[in-house]
C-alpha cells in the first residue's frame, strides 16, 4: 500500500493551527475537570464499582431460609475445583449431627484458600445443594497466607442467608403432597 | 578578600538553592496535577503525613492538592536501591547525573532575582558578561546527557545521548543568536542593566518578539521538553539516556530537567519580561525597604511560575517532532530567522542613529 503524503501548505507548516487546536482541546478538558468535576477517576476505596448481576466474585457458603447449613459435605466442589482451593473435612462415622432435616451430614470443616481460588464458578455450578455461591466480593486482602484461608464459620458468615433459593422446602412440600395424592390401584 | 562579600554571597547561594530545589519539587507536582486535569484525571490527592488529616480544613485540603506528594517522592528516590548495572562505564556513570544537574544551578547565579534586600543586591554574581556566562554554562548541560548515554553502554541510552548531542548543539546556535538583538537594543551584556533598561523603556518582548519566539522554542529544545524530548522519548527509546539509571541518580536527571526549565524560565523573564519589575504600583524602582524587596522577589517567582505553566502545558498539548523535522526546524528555519532578526534589528538601530 502506498500512503499518499500530501505537501503541507505554508499555513500548516507554521504549526500554528495545530498548536491553537491543541490548546483549545487541552484547555477544554482542563476547565471541565478542574471546575466542573468531570474527572473520570473513581476514588476507589471510598467509591466502589456497582457489581452487575451474575458477577463471579469470591465463593462463599450460604445458609437456607431457616439459617441452617446447606452444604452436605458431598465434596463435589472439592473434586471439581481446578486450582484445588477447596478442602472439605467430612464429619466421619461419628461426626456431629446435621442441623436440618433432609440432610445426612454436614462438613466438619470447609476451607477455601482464596489465594488459590480462580473465581471460575465450577463449585457453584456443580453443587447439588445450591450451598456455595460466587458472591460479589472482589477485593480480598489479608496480612498473611493463613489469613487468606477462609474456614467454614467465616464462609458462612460472609455468605449469609440465601432465602430465595429454597430447594429442600419445595422438595418437602412436593413429597408431602405425594403422600396424600390419591393413587389409583 | 572582602569577608563581608564572601559571607553574603554564601548566604545568597543558600537562599537561592533551597527555594530552587523546592520549586523543582513542586514543579513536578504541578506537572502531575496539570497533566491530570488535561487528561480528565485528578492527580495525586492521597499522600499525607500520618497526622495531617486531624488538622481541620487545612490538612485535608493540602492532601487533596497533593502538597505532600513531593516529600514522599523525594524520600522514595533516596531510599530506592541504587543499582549499577555490570556493563556500564563506572566513572562516567557516576559523573553524568552530577554534570546534568550542576549547569542548571550555575545558570541561576547571574540572574537578578530581586532588586535590593537589606542593602544587598539580589543577584549572586553581577557579571558584566552575564549572558555569555549563561551560554557557556548552558552548553555544558549537554555533556551530562551525552555522558549518561555513553556510560550506560547499551543501545537505547546511546541513541538518546546521540540525539541529545545533535539536538542541543543545533538549538544552542539559534538560541545564542536569538538574544543578540536584545543586547543590541539594550546596549549592555549585564543582566541587571538589562532589567534597568526594561524598567524605563518597557519589556523587551515588545521590542524583539521574534527573538522571544526563537528563544522560547530553543529553550524547549535545550531542556528536552516535549515537543523536543527526543533524547528521552519513552515510547521509542525506553527511557532514553537515563534508561540504566535508578534511585537518586535517576532523580538527579529528573530534578536536573526541572531545574533547567526553571533556569530557562528565569532567563526568559530576565531577558524579555522585565525581570523582577512590574510597570505599575511603583514596582519598577529599586526597592527602598524590605517589603518592596520581597515583593520584587515575589514578582520574579510569579513570572517564572507563569512560564513554567507554559512549559508544562505544552508537554501535554503537542506530540513529539520527528527527528528530521526537529533538525529541519532548527537549522533551516530558526537559524536563518535568527540571523535575519539580527540584521533587521541592527539596520533599524543604525537608521535611528542617522541624522534625518
Amino acid at each position: 500500500m502506498i500512503v499518499k503524503r500530501s505537501k503541507l501548505s505554508l499555513w500548516e507548516r507554521l504549526y500554528l493551527p495545530a498548536i491553537v487546536g491543541g490548546f483549545k482541546v487541552t484547555l477544554g478538558h482542563f476547565i471541565a475537570t478542574l471546575f466542573k468535576g468531570k474527572a473520570v477517576t473513581m476514588q476507589y476505596p471510598e467509591e466502589k464499582w456497582s457489581v452487575p448481576p451474575g458477577y463471579r466474585g469470591a465463593p462463599y457458603l450460604v445458609r437456607d431460609q431457616d439459617g441452617h447449613t446447606k452444604c452436605v459435605s458431598c465434596q463435589l466442589c472439592e473434586f471439581v475445583c481446578p486450582p484445588k482451593a477447596i478442602k472439605i473435612t467430612p464429619p466421619g462415622p461419628n461426626g456431629q449431627p446435621v442441623d436440618r432435616a433432609n440432610a445426612e451430614k454436614m462438613p466438619r470443616e470447609f476451607e477455601i484458600n482464596m489465594l488459590r481460588c480462580i473465581f471460575c464458578g465450577f463449585c457453584q455450578e456443580v453443587c447439588p445443594e445450591e450451598a456455595i455461591f460466587l458472591l460479589k466480593d472482589y477485593s480480598l486482602t489479608g496480612q498473611s497466607r493463613e489469613e487468606m484461608i477462609y474456614n467454614k464459620e467465616k464462609l458462612l458468615a460472609l455468605g449469609g442467608t440465601h432465602a430465595g433459593v429454597q430447594k429442600w422446602k419445595h422438595k418437602l412440600e412436593e413429597a408431602r403432597e405425594q403422600e396424600s395424592f390419591p393413587v389409583e390401584t | 578578600m572582602d569577608w563581608n562579600f564572601i559571607l553574603f554571597s554564601a548566604l545568597k547561594i543558600v537562599c537561592v538553592i533551597i527555594p530552587l530545589l523546592t520549586m523543582v519539587a513542586y514543579a513536578v507536582l504541578a506537572e502531575r496535577k496539570i497533566s491530570a486535569f488535561i487528561q480528565d484525571r485528578v492527580g495525586p490527592n492521597r499522600t499525607a503525613p500520618p497526622l495531617a488529616r486531624y488538622v481541620p480544613v487545612l490538612g485535608p485540603l493540602l492532601t487533596r492538592w497533593g502538597m505532600f506528594q513531593p516529600l514522599a517522592d523525594g524520600l522514595k528516590l533516596f531510599l530506592k536501591e541504587d543499582f549499577t548495572p555490570d556493563h556500564v562505564r563506572k566513572m562516567y556513570f557516576w559523573l553524568a547525573p552530577a554534570i546534568a544537574m550542576i549547569p542548571a544551578f550555575l545558570t541561576i547565579a547571574v540572574i537578578p532575582f530581586g532588586s535590593v534586600l537589606g542593602g544587598q543586591q539580589m543577584v549572586i554574581a553581577d557579571l558584566n558578561v552575564g549572558i555569555l556566562y549563561t551560554f557557556g554554562i548552558v552548553s555544558l548541560g549537554v555533556y551530562g546527557i551525552v555522558l549518561a548515554g555513553y556510560a550506560a553502554n547499551s543501545k537505547y541510552p546511546f541513541l538518546g545521548g546521540i540525539r541529545s548531542s545533535a539536538q542541543m548543539i543545533s538549538y544552542e546556535i539559534a538560541m545564542g543568536m536569538s538574544v543578540i538583538p536584545v543586547f543590541l537594543i539594550a546596549g549592555n551584556l549585564n543582566l541587571s542593566k538589562l532589567i534597568a533598561y526594561q524598567a524605563t523603556h518597557g519589556w523587551m518582548v515588545f521590542y524583539a518578539p521574534v527573538s522571544f519566539f526563537i528563544f522560547l522554542i530553543a529553550a524547549f529544545a535545550e531542556t528536552n521538553r516535549l515537543p523536543f524530548d527526543l533524547p528521552e522519548s519513552e515510547t521509542e527509546l525506553v527511557g532514553g539516556y537515563h534508561t540504566e539509571y535508578s534511585s537518586m541518580k535517576f532523580g538527579l536527571f529528573f530534578l536536573g530537567e526541572y531545574a533547567n526549565m526553571i533556569a530557562a524560565s528565569a532567563m526568559m523573564v530576565t531577558l524579555f519580561f522585565g525581570g523582577w519589575t512590574l510597570p505599575f504600583l511603583g514596582l519598577d524602582q529599586t526597592a527602598s525597604n524590605i517589603g518592596m524587596g520581597l515583593a520584587h522577589i515575589g514578582v520574579f517567582i510569579l513570572k517564572i511560575g507563569v512560564l513554567m505553566t507554559l512549559f508544562i502545558w505544552v508537554r501535554w498539548m503537542l506530540p513529539r517532532f520527528r527527528y528530521d523535522q526537529l533538525m529541519d526546524l532548527g537549522w533551516r528555519r530558526f537559524i536563518p530567522l535568527a540571523l535575519a532578526n539580527i540584521l533587521v534589528t541592527a539596520v533599524v538601530l543604525w537608521m535611528r542613529t542617522q541624522p534625518a
